[in-house]
């Protein structure tokens, strides 16, 4: 019945998993459902949508050269095996917490902590090397990276990208012009190549695109900072509606008041374990004093 | 956390009683088809998407996609008709090579594009969630929409080198269906194993232009090894030599014994075997990998 996550604050006197062991508290998960007292707007249902369970990440990559400081002599052409060995880098260890119906999670932490790795993961974009990540739908993440289709317009990339969402080519064009003001396109630009945008307009067209259909969970990954002041205004807006449709939205940002003006819940991810998980209030706070 | 295995447990519970799936599995193969179905459209629209934007920033734009294998075509007339002759060539020349060059060229655009599928779509694959299969066969249906220009340049060019138009003809629609599915086979093999071993995109290549020399496109493949059973047997199974004499044996009417482009009914059924065959299993190939793309 237990399911101990890394650290909640109020440990809503649920003693028999007092066995959580790690950064600091509780989590009456499965319980919160009977004692409620968990998110601070009461929005989050009984529902959970994303369960992320012991989560590790384990990246495998090739380090190429040699680190810095080393007496190895230099071997002309020669691949010494120190110029190409696998190295481990353990970006997640030990994740775990349910996310419910309703809630926006904001998750913060220092560069490198593993923020965007967590979300890639509970996109289900990278593989675990243990634990598991449980979810209803694939949820969509929104990077500043991801593209669509750069070579192709704007207005073909909003037909491609609704109907690769699963609508269909009526839904599409009926959402067409909602899209394209929620992104706030000029309309000059609509048919000039994605490649030819800036990253804030191509953010803000991927973000329009894919939250013009209700997701379950929605994954955001610093897609908003690049936006105007305008269009943060309007996709905080949506986000907020996506929580009242029962859907998890997902904030990863360095940008507190952002996460304090839409969520609910805050993450607090530090060397790959959850350091904190909790109300946004209380989370935030303490990050800021950590930080300062 | 030193409380692994309880918590494993209770939250697959917890998943299981929620309806909550385990991320990074792969779908029954029935939804999965289900999810394809419904992405129809998506398919569709980005192949003529792509297909309308491939070749927009050269100044001839979509003329290239018939100049590119009518060249072809000259180039390969010019080598092997006119510089080295070979006594193998077949009497009516210029319609039995065009009708090689520009069906292979079919078959070696969907190889080269449907490897590429879904690296080149990246962007697409971390962004948004559909079943991968659309890419693939988003790029066979690509080379399709440039199949239609092709198969017109084609018909002409075969008309004025002196072949009566006949009724038969319309036997290329059978024989390029059954290639689309052979293709669309070829794509989700070389889209899946591109994934695992991104170096097969440089051999593709040289595979596909040793399928060209042995393909039977500047010699009919039944004249000139007519001596070795086996080896004249063996070229004759090879799909994109049974795609391309089912194509010549309805354009072609003039000598079609001299020429080798005789298709009898075991052409047909080689067509429908290697096509079926190779779409069913490509697919459940493809498939079976779902989980994987994008991740790397």
């Amino acid at each position: 019945m237990t399911e101990p996550s890394g650290a909640v604050q109020i440990a809503a006197a649920n003693n028999e998993k007092e066995a959580a062991d790690q950064v600091s508290d509780q989590v009456p998960d499965e319980a919160s459902e009977q004692n409620d007292t968990w998110t601070p707007g009461g929005t989050a249902g009984v529902r959970p949508t994303v369960i992320v369970d012991n989560l590790h990440i384990t990246y495998r990559v090739f380090a190429t050269g040699r680190p810095a400081g080393s007496t190895e002599q230099k071997r002309w052409l020669k691949r010494s095996p120190s110029m190409r060995r696998a190295r481990e880098v353990h970006a997640l260890r030990g994740v775990s917490f349910t996310a419910y119906e309703g809630e926006a999670i904001g998750v913060v932490g220092s560069n490198g902590s593993g923020k965007s790795t967590l979300l890639k993961a509970i996109a289900g974009l990278v593989p675990s090397s243990e634990g598991a990540v449980y979810s209803e739908t694939n949820p969509t993440l929104l990077g500043v990276n991801a593209a669509i289709i750069n070579e192709l317009s704007g207005e073909r990339n909003i037909m491609l990208g609704g109907l690769a969402l699963g609508m269909s080519l009526d839904e599409v064009k009926a959402k067409y012009r909602e899209i394209v003001e929620f992104a706030g396109i000029k309309e000059e630009f609509l048919d000039l190549p994605m490649r030819t945008y800036s990253s804030g307009m191509a953010a803000r067209l991927r973000f329009a695109i894919a939250a013009s259909v209700s997701h379950r969970v929605l994954l955001v990954d610093e897609a908003l900072a690049v936006g105007d002041k305008g269009f943060q205004k309007r996709s905080e807006e949506r986000i907020r509606e996506l929580r009242t449709t029962a859907g998890t939205v997902f904030l990863v940002s360095h940008a507190l008041p952002a996460i304090t003006k839409t969520c609910n819940r805050v993450l607090w991810i530090e060397q790959g374990r959850l350091k904190m998980d909790g109300p946004t209030k209380d989370v935030v706070d303490a990050y800021s004093n950590s930080a300062s | 956390m030193t409380t692994t295995t309880p918590s494993g447990a209770s939250a697959a519970a917890l998943a299981a009683e929620h309806g909550l799936a385990e991320l990074g599995g792969r779908p029954s193969l029935l939804s999965y088809i289900r999810q394809l179905w419904e992405r129809r459209y998506f398919a569709v629209e980005l192949a003529r998407s792509r297909f309308r934007a491939q070749n927009e920033a050269d100044r001839l734009g979509a003329a290239w996609i018939v100049l590119l294998p009518t060249i072809n075509a000259a180039v390969y007339g010019l080598v092997f008709g006119v510089i080295v002759k070979s006594a193998s060539k077949p009497p009516h020349f210029i319609p039995f090579l065009v009708t090689g060059v520009f069906t292979f060229a079919f078959f070696s655009g969907c190889f080269s594009d449907g490897a590429k599928s879904i690296v080149s779509n990246r962007g697409l694959v971390r962004t948004l969630h559909f079943p991968r299969a659309v890419l693939p066969i988003a790029s066979v249906l690509q080379q399709l929409f440039a199949l239609g220009p092709v198969v017109l340049v084609m018909c002409v060019i075969v008309l004025i080198s002196g072949e009566p138009i006949s009724v038969r003809w319309f036997l290329i629609v059978p024989a390029y269906f059954l290639m689309s599915l052979f293709c669309a086979g070829v794509a989700f093999f070389a889209a899946r194993l591109t994934i695992h071993v991104r170096d097969i995109a440089q051999l593709i290549p040289f595979i596909t232009r040793l399928l060209f020399y042995v393909s039977g496109i500047f010699f009919a493949v039944s004249t000139k090894f007519s001596g070795h059973g086996l080896l004249t047997a063996l070229l004759k199974i090879n799909p994109a030599n049974v795609y391309i004499t089912l194509v010549r044996d309805a354009l072609l009417s003039r000598d079609r014994h001299l020429q080798g482009v005789h298709a009898d009914a075991f052409t047909w059924q080689l067509g429908i075997i290697w096509g079926v065959v190779m779409v069913v299993a490509g697919f459940l190939f493809f498939w079976r990998a779902e989980g994987l793309y994008g991740r790397d």
